[in-house]
């Protein structure tokens, strides 16, 4: 049915068709009207079967969600930026565990400055962690990557994150396709966990493993996600008989059979990116883009095959890694081994900064003529940093950072465009 | 007295704690049945004199008997956790999970409401740690457990310190006591006096339907207690204190004579509370001086020799005389 309603309240309905029995909630913005939507479905009587749990942090969020996976129960709870930092111990070991949580994460940047606004800081530094790391577009296509993802990590005793844009994606108004329950039921079957605590079939979970064997635990671990590799695409196709749409996958081009420069981005940042495609085409540059939805696993072969005949790759995140650049870039990179090709990363987007089509269409122009740096921060105010550094060049105690540079920038946050 | 061979003294007899082979059968102790679980097998790596492993077993046996056997433990990181595996081998003959240091309260909730939401009203769920797991880095979650009065019973084994780690201080390391982390060095050695927490005092707070204290000095309690709690239902709370023989400097052989004198000093009473209010205390038959809990502990030594370090001797006895008052342990006779 379709539906003109919050991206958080999609996200909602989608996990109540999923039929969850345990969710924990926290509140952190930008992710809170999700549980939100979610506790007032349970305590209306209209989500029947599941336990909603107030906890007192996200670690113990995380915790009440791994006692209620490994006792068999399918379970969810979501978080953003410090939420996921907060229970970051858990995040691993939920994983190594190997229990099929599914997580929301709205995405948002990691403080300080704390900042509310979208980037995709937390989730990338959870990159690791073990959990498969889907990247929704649109709006419905995080209602279907939820669906998607409890059939996913079942099926792996793999926890699965659905990461969705904070604002940009949870709090936008657009219309979505809503499936029935009936449609959602023939396409996710009930739980059926590999191991669980049950008193008449006492096994311990979660014992010590030494030398001798924690190579072969972690093997297998890596060996689940390259199954996963299989699967995400399998499930798409499986999504797409049942609900007569396209939805996750491991990456979706766009425009690039012959592209010689190819945009690769996550999110819901490749919108923007495909309109600034479509403005360059019409003016005869042969550009396309690369939308990745599967982070975790990296779909190397896929994203190789993608890129492996473009003259230029260029990576867009909303995210880096201090002292080294691109995260994402990484992985292209190692897609794109033995490939001689001009590789950019373009760093955007931080912490909510509007990525704007006047942008990237500047951006890629520039990387056409292969004037870029290896390294860009897209629309970085030069003069501020350069009087900032002069300041701390003349004095000592300059005091704190953020705040000299909002002082000399002279104005609020409205120009973040 | 250290040279010499311990004399023996037989405490079942002529007092008011009966042989078991005088009662009733359904009021032996759960050890003493040949059908008791075995929850905790033997095997394990514990030390010698190890007073968690026998508290441990004690609780988990009588959780067991009182729950039907239908009973999932989770455990928080430590040496209980360390002792009793690791894979492939295990001592936990019931379903058991450990994840991590801090969570095992909030771990415990999450089974506790798998088990609601599948109708599996029958099976009951314990979580336990030590004083570490439980008083400093698991409080967050022991606290938001007790105050959404979950049903699980948590059990805390209080050894007084980190000892898995190699007996760091935590915050139920008592003042002077000497630790990894508070050695016996400086002007005021050990650690430092007025500080750490009362849990159990913590947990009434919360107004929950049952807290406890227990000893391995008095399993029978301990069993007794476990086996109430077992029939409440909501956040319960025993904190059982659990001496430890490499930690506390103290002989192996005497883990159950330490532990008796420190519920005889004051310094640990033995009390039950519900909803917030004392409803018992264990009084004390025969008070020892606080030097006759300290003195068979070496991690207490500094307060002895090379001299005797009055002062801080009289804040400890001042503490457990405040217990003995405090909780009634020894009421006028009438």
């Amino acid at each position: 049915m379709l539906r003109q309603i919050e991206g958080s309240r999609a996200v909602a309905e989608a996990i109540a068709l999923a039929r969850p029995q345990v969710i924990c909630a926290y509140p952190i913005t930008p992710q809170t009207h999700i549980v939100e939507g979610l506790g007032e479905m349970v305590k209306s009587g209209e989500l029947t079967g599941c336990e909603y749990i107030n906890v007192e942090s996200e670690f113990a969020a995380l915790s009440v969600a791994i006692g209620s996976a490994a006792a068999g129960a399918r379970t969810y709870t979501a978080t953003s930026s410090q939420g996921l930092l907060f229970m970051a111990e858990a995040v691993y070991n939920a994983a190594g565990l190997g229990l099929p949580i599914v997580m929301t994460i709205g995405n948002r940047a990691i403080g300080a400055p704390i900042n509310i606004w979208n980037d995709h800081s937390d989730s990338m530094s959870m990159r690791d962690a073990g959990w498969i790391q889907l990247f929704a577009e649109t709006n419905q296509e995080a209602l279907d990557l939820h669906i998607q993802a409890f059939k996913l990590a079942e099926a792996l005793s793999c926890p699965v994150m659905v990461c969705m844009d904070g604002f940009i994606l949870t709090h936008a108004y657009e219309r979505v396709d809503m499936p029935t329950q009936a449609q959602v039921d023939a396409f996710l079957p009930p739980f059926e966990p590999r191991q669980v605590l049950d008193p008449a079939e006492p096994v311990s979970i979660g014992a010590m493993v030494g030398p001798e064997a924690f190579t072969e635990v972690r093997y297998l671990a890596h060996h689940n996600q390259l199954r996963a590799l299989e699967l995400i695409p399998r499930l798409a196709v499986e999504f797409k008989n049942e609900f007569g749409r396209e939805s996750g996958g491991l990456l979706r081009t766009y425009r690039t059979d012959d592209a010689e420069t190819i945009v690769v981005a996550l999110g819901s940042v490749n919108g923007t990116v495909q309109e600034a495609v479509d403005t360059m085409r019409e003016q005869g540059v042969k550009v396309g883009s690369l939308s990745l939805c599967s982070f975790r696993p990296f779909p190397l072969a896929a994203v190789r095959s993608a890129l492996q005949h473009a003259k230029r790759v260029v990576v867009l995140e909303k995210c880096f890694a201090v002292g080294l650049g691109g995260i994402v870039s990484d992985g292209v990179r190692k897609a794109l081994s033995g490939i001689v090709l001009k590789g950019y990363t373009v760093v955007a987007g931080l912490g909510g900064r509007a990525i704007t089509r006047a942008s990237l269409i500047k951006l890629l122009e520039s990387a056409g003529r292969d004037e870029l740096e290896a390294v860009t921060f897209l629309d970085l105010n030069r003069e501020i940093v350069a009087h900032e550094l002069q300041r701390e060049r003349k004095a000592r105690r300059t005091g704190p950072t953020a705040e000299a540079i909002l002082k000399s920038l002279g104005t609020v946050a409205s120009s973040v465009g | 007295m250290s040279d010499a061979l311990q004399s023996v003294k037989f405490y079942q007899t002529g007092t008011f704690t009966v042989g078991n082979r005088l009662l009733a059968e359904e009021e032996r102790s759960v050890q003493a049945n040949m059908q008791r679980t075995n929850s905790l097998n033997s095997g394990h790596r514990a030390c010698q004199g190890c007073g968690e492993a026998l508290g441990a077993r004690y609780a988990i046996d009588a959780a067991m008997r009182a729950s039907d056997n239908q009973l999932i433990a989770v455990n928080a990181t430590g040496c209980l956790e360390v002792f009793s595996t690791p894979y492939p081998e295990t001592s936990w003959q019931i379903p058991w999970i450990h994840s991590l240091f801090g969570n095992a309260a909030a771990v415990a909730s999450g089974v506790a409401a798998a088990m609601r939401v599948q109708g599996k009203d029958k099976v009951r769920v314990i979580a336990q740690g030590g004083d570490g797991g439980t008083t400093d880095i698991g409080f967050g979650c022991l606290s938001g457990m007790f105050e959404r009065n979950d049903d699980v019973l948590y059990i805390c084994y209080d050894n007084e310190a980190y000892m898995n780690t190699g007996v760091q201080r935590s915050s139920a390391t008592p003042p002077a006591a000497r630790t990894a982390t508070t050695p016996a060095v400086g002007k005021s050695p050990g650690n430092v006096a007025g500080t750490g927490k009362n849990v159990p005092l913590i947990a009434m707070a919360h107004m929950i339907p049952y807290v406890a204290t227990a000893s391995v000095a008095n399993l029978r309690d301990l069993e007794a207690k476990v086996t109430k709690a077992m029939g409440i239902h909501g956040a319960r709370y025993i904190h059982i204190h659990v001496p430890c023989p490499l930690g506390w400097g103290s002989k192996p052989e005497d883990t159950i004579r330490v532990a008796r004198a420190a519920v005889e000093s004051g310094l640990f009473p033995l009390f039950e509370a519900e909803h917030g209010e004392l409803t018992a205390r264990t009084p004390i038959r025969r008070k020892v001086p606080v030097d006759d809990y300290l003195k068979l502990q070496k991690r207490f030594a500094h307060l002895f020799a090379p001299k005797r370090d009055d002062e801080r001797l009289a804040q400890i006895q001042a503490t457990a005389d405040r217990n003995i008052r405090r909780f009634g342990l020894m009421p006028e006779p009438a």
